[in-house]
């Protein structure tokens, strides 16, 4: 169950936004580090078929996104870096429709998140209506809606943003240990830097670029740097600034 | 139940939902052609007599005449408030959702324009039941006849709207599609005048609403009502449904 990008460049409107990107996701969870502006949510728009690839290719273990799209849905859940939840539905009724889009039933649906809801400290607001929750709380429902179909790869496009640090701390853990417990495919993008362990895969994009990929703590060895922070200020900024 | 009818019924509650949850929209669109009902055709009832002309037996008031016309009126307004909301879930990611399921995509377009079109057609039946208290007598039977011309019609327009809204960007520009779209479109067509009067004043203007497809929604409604078939109409507005239909799902852009 591996992610595979292979030669992947992506224009918008002849501005180059990614350029030349070569990577492979191992079942885990792996970082997609970068700063705001480098290409983070376009390549994760290529990976969840919101964007066509103009060059290179995308797999998901066997599948081309180009030719295999709906088989590769069928496998993927995403949570958006904008919330996508109908903040007029309650909370169950968004999970419901986003089961059903799935071809599941509302009682599957129900038997499915009842347990992930209730890790997520969220049972208790089923039926009140999504504009009521607070950012943090509208992110779990969001964790929780991503797990519904049981998918093989999760794609988190800066999932916990603006969020409190409890907030924070809840959502990548959960995360963490549904990558161990359920051997899923993790892409974790974020530039949050506390968040990367160093047992972590780690990929650095910047400007549109791959500038390192590795795991963690061999890339703060190959640098000779002593936190990921020094590791990312000196990959991303011009040797000027230093 | 089959995925893709779980799928279905999914995209059909969510659009039921959201409608009864705006309750500004439900009574916007009860209320606009109950004015219109009311105060617009009071006032032209005496000025305007209508002759005997298909589909109706004998000399009719006014008010009777524009009533398809309002239905049509509905499923216009509607039907271009759902392109709207696309646009909304456009900008609100919830279109993103709508395309991460594994369902392919034309289905999933499907189902949003009959679920527009099944909204379309209840709101409609609220306005002609309340049209009976204001004494237009619509034959009861009338009402059956009249579900698969205003399904056919709300089909075809919701179509339009989604093609429509690959064209519109923000929300704010939803004032365009009302100047330049929901206006020339009701007002060119036989909704208000029938279509001999407005030859009489002006032929240019006569040829526009032949040529307006919304004319030939109105006129299918009209003879549903009253318990006829108007073949040209429902040939012309079918031909609509099938056309505006494919474009719509085959140009939709999900993202902007």
């Amino acid at each position: 169950m591996s992610i595979t990008i292979t030669d992947v460049t992506y224009s918008f409107k002849a501005k180059p936004v990614l350029s030349d990107i070569n990577l492979s996701l191992k079942p885990g969870f792996n970082v997609l580090l970068g700063p705001n502006g480098a290409g983070k949510s376009t390549l994760l728009s290529l990976l969840t078929g919101q964007r066509k690839i103009q060059q290179g290719k995308i797999t998901f273990t066997d599948y081309d996104i180009s030719h295999d799209t709906r088989a590769i849905m069928a496998q993927l859940g995403v949570v958006f870096q904008q919330t996508t939840l109908d903040l007029d539905l309650t909370v169950l009724q968004n999970l419901t429709y986003f089961g059903a889009l799935h071809g599941l039933s509302a009682a599957t649906v129900l038997n499915r998140i009842t347990p992930v809801l209730t890790q997520l400290a969220l049972i208790d607001r089923l039926q009140d209506k999504v504009r009521s929750l607070n950012e943090g709380h509208r992110r779990r429902v969001e964790i929780a809606r991503c797990m519904i179909h049981l998918p093989q790869y999760l794609l988190l496009d800066e999932a916990t943003v603006g969020l409190d640090v409890d907030s924070r701390k809840l959502i990548i853990e959960h995360i963490r240990a549904l990558a161990t417990a359920q051997h899923l495919t993790v892409l974790w993008t974020t530039h949050l830097m506390d968040e990367v362990l160093e047992d972590d895969p780690l990929f650095i994009l910047n400007q549109g670029k791959l500038i390192e990929q590795g795991v963690c703590h061999t890339l703060l060895a190959k640098h000779q740097q002593s936190s990921v922070f020094d590791l990312y200020r000196t990959l991303t900024q011009p040797q000027g600034l230093l | 139940m089959p995925p893709y009818l779980i799928c279905f019924w999914a995209i059909l509650k969510r659009e039921v939902l959201r409608f009864f949850q705006q309750r500004s929209r439900l009574l916007s669109a009860l209320v606009r052609p109950l004015l219109w009902l009311i105060v617009f055709a009071a006032g032209f009832r005496s000025a305007l007599g209508v002759s005997i002309m298909p589909p109706y037996e004998s000399y009719i008031l006014y008010q009777e005449y524009i009533v398809p016309g309002l239905c049509a009126m509905i499923i216009l307004f509607n039907s271009m408030q759902t392109s709207l909301s696309m646009v909304y879930d456009r900008e609100m990611g919830s279109m993103k959702i709508l395309f991460m399921s594994p369902i392919p995509k034309s289905f999933l377009l499907l189902c949003k324009l009959i679920a527009a079109a099944c909204l379309s057609l209840l709101q409609v039946v609220i306005f002609l039941l309340l049209a009976n208290i204001v004494d237009v007598e619509i034959p009861w039977w009338g009402f059956i006849y009249a579900i698969p011309s205003v399904f056919l019609s709300a089909f075809f327009l919701g179509a339009l709207g989604l093609i429509l809204s690959n064209f519109i960007k923000q929300l704010e520009n939803f004032a365009g599609v009302m100047n330049f779209v929901i206006f020339p479109m009701f007002f060119l067509s036989s909704a208000l005048y029938p279509l001999w009067k407005i030859q009489e004043s002006s032929l240019w203007l006569y040829w526009i609403c032949q040529y307006n497809p919304f004319t030939y929604c109105v006129e299918m409604i009209r003879f549903a009502l009253y318990g006829q078939f108007n073949i040209q109409a429902c040939s012309v507005v079918l031909g609509c449904v099938l056309v505006c239909g494919f474009v719509a799902v085959g140009t939709f852009k999900p993202k902007k």
